[in-house]
């Protein structure tokens, strides 16, 4: 974003962050070129583009889960690696990826847990966030007898367990079909307004982006750069609701999102893309 | 339960096969037609013994069999303790055993890549081969010389399983542990134990029957008589052949009772422990 008014501290600052996966025989893929990026607290942030356009890679530096090859990452002000030490973001990917021996309880309580959060503790935050998620009455159940929406609820009311000030959500819709999706996105755009934490959320799908986002960042593959930031004027969370989708504005940005994705600017080769 | 009033979700697709079926007529379904089957069976071969009168020492009819089982109840009984416990014992030391070398090797890939090979030769060793050298290296009044025969026949499957299962800890396990910044301990006590326990499950039940048989046919190299094994041969040169059917159904049934024990235990295992 600009530079002006520059807010206390950044939730996310990423700077000139590149990673190469070193391929076979010397051949190396360039996932991020020269990236930069800036989450405001509170702010959610969508990331969106053609398969390997390094989105995902992105969320993971972000994560912690890998290191860039150049550049730096920020969250809060420190390095992602004492970031994610300190737990100052929960995350979610697009498998639920809950423990099948545990309850929907045992799964949300399983961060608390490991941190050293006493059992009452852990069972009265458990209960709060099933109740946010809307699985009251599923609490005592195991994983594989609920349907893909309702475990993947459970994934976001996991990593929400510790109320962190930076959600990281790596497509945790994609395996949903289409109805369950859109709900999924009414209940996220919901819990965001009461928690208002800062969210990245790598998506492939525009609308999806669209009616969730205060900005929608457009990036380009081979090598994944940024194409361009896109402001979404769709009012404050709270007050974002199902009839958003019929907005004049909210179409006026998906085709704008759309025009920026398959803009007139391409880059070198295109591959086949899957969507 | 599903009557999830406050969910606007569709309920679960009712697909999970760990979920209680309908008990009464699910349980004829699936009990009856093998239970008729195996009458139907067993009065064909009566029937075909009886028909063409067929000499006792080829093959003795079920009848004439059941008459012995029951009549020697006690041997075949007493005979089934020392078998069972033979293969008890080789079970529990081979299965400890593999656990703690496929743990060894999934903490350790030296270790592995050095294990490997060994456990393959151990695994193409057949049994029968090396029970009588056993046999004279224990001496023949032990029964040792069994129960490693049993030990080395389940080891193998219960490596095995155990190593597949430890390594079986799924990618978005590994993330979520590295994002909680967990230690070691704690992502092997959360998330790679728990993967793997099934699997050990899995490798105990194929060891199970193994055990059985190899500590049976362990019996006919030598060492003290009295187990099913000896029971049979020596009936067998006696000329007794419905004892000797009685004693092999004995080791049938002895068999049957070690699969289900560990198929139970897997079943229990399985369906998805949960934790306190």
């Amino acid at each position: 974003m600009t530079t002006a008014a520059r807010p206390v501290q950044h939730a996310v600052e990423v700077t000139e962050v590149s990673r190469v996966f070193a391929g076979r025989k010397g051949a190396s893929v360039t996932a991020l070129d020269a990236v930069s990026l800036t989450v405001a607290p509170g702010e959610f942030v969508s990331l969106i583009g053609p398969s390997g356009c390094g989105k995902s890679t992105l969320l993971r530096l972000i994560a912690d889960l890998d290191t860039p090859t150049s550049g730096s990452i920020e969250v809060f002000g420190k390095t992602a690696s004492q970031a994610r030490i300190d737990q100052d973001y929960g995350i979610a990917f697009q498998q639920a990826g809950l423990l099948p021996w545990r309850t929907v309880t045992g799964n949300i309580e399983l961060p608390l847990e490991l941190h050293g959060a006493g059992k009452a503790a852990r069972r009265e935050r458990a209960a709060e966030l099933i109740e946010l998620v809307g699985l009251t009455d599923f609490a005592g159940h195991y994983p594989d007898q609920l349907s893909g929406g309702m475990q993947q609820r459970v994934a976001i009311a996991r990593s929400l367990a510790e109320s962190p000030s930076l959600l990281l959500m790596d497509e945790p819709f994609g395996a949903l079909d289409e109805m369950t999706r859109e709900r999924m996105q009414n209940e996220l755009v919901r819990i965001c307004a009461e928690t208002s934490a800062a969210v990245v959320f790598v998506t492939h799908s525009i609308p999806e982006a669209v009616f969730l986002s205060n900005r929608v960042v457009v990036m380009s593959p081979r090598p994944g750069r940024i194409r361009d930031v896109l402001g979404v004027n769709l009012g404050r969370m709270s007050d974002r609701g199902e009839n958003l989708r019929e907005d004049a504005e909210f179409f006026h940005s998906v085709s704008r999102v759309r025009e920026l994705l398959h803009g007139d600017t391409p880059t070198g080769a295109r591959g086949v893309e899957t969507r | 339960m599903s009557a999830g009033a406050g969910v606007r979700e569709a309920a679960p697709a009712p697909a999970g096969s760990a979920r209680a079926n309908p008990a009464g007529s699910g349980l004829a379904r699936t009990v009856l037609p093998p239970v008729l089957l195996g009458v139907l069976a067993i009065l064909l071969w009566q029937g075909f013994v009886t028909v063409l009168a067929i000499k006792p020492f080829i093959l003795p009819g079920p009848f004439a069999i059941g008459e012995q089982f029951v009549a020697n109840l006690q041997n075949v009984v007493s005979g089934s303790v020392v078998t069972g416990r033979n293969a008890l014992i080789g079970l529990v030391i081979g299965a400890i055993v593999g656990v703690l070398l496929a743990i060894l090797s999934a903490l350790v890939r030296i270790f592995d890549g050095m294990a490997a090979p060994v456990v393959a030769a151990v695994a193409v060793v057949p049994i029968v081969a090396l029970a009588p050298v056993l046999c004279t290296m224990f001496g023949a009044n032990a029964e040792t010389a069994r129960q490693l025969v049993a030990a080395l026949a389940v080891f193998v499957p219960v490596y095995f399983n155990t190593l597949k299962g430890l390594r079986m800890v799924r990618p978005v396990h590994r993330d979520l542990m590295r994002s909680y910044a967990a230690s070691a301990w704690q992502a092997t006590k959360t998330v790679t134990l728990p993967t793997a326990v099934p699997f050990v499950f899995t490798g105990l039940r194929i060891a199970s029957s193994l055990a059985v048989i190899s500590a049976l046919i362990a019996e006919y190299f030598g060492g003290p008589v009295g187990g099913l094994g000896k029971s049979i041969t020596s009936a067998a040169s006696s000329s007794n052949y419905g004892l000797a059917w009685a004693y092999v159904l004995g080791s049938i049934i002895l068999g049957l009772l070690f699969y289900c024990a560990a198929l139970g235990l897997e079943k229990l295992v399985s369906r998805r422990a949960p934790t306190a």
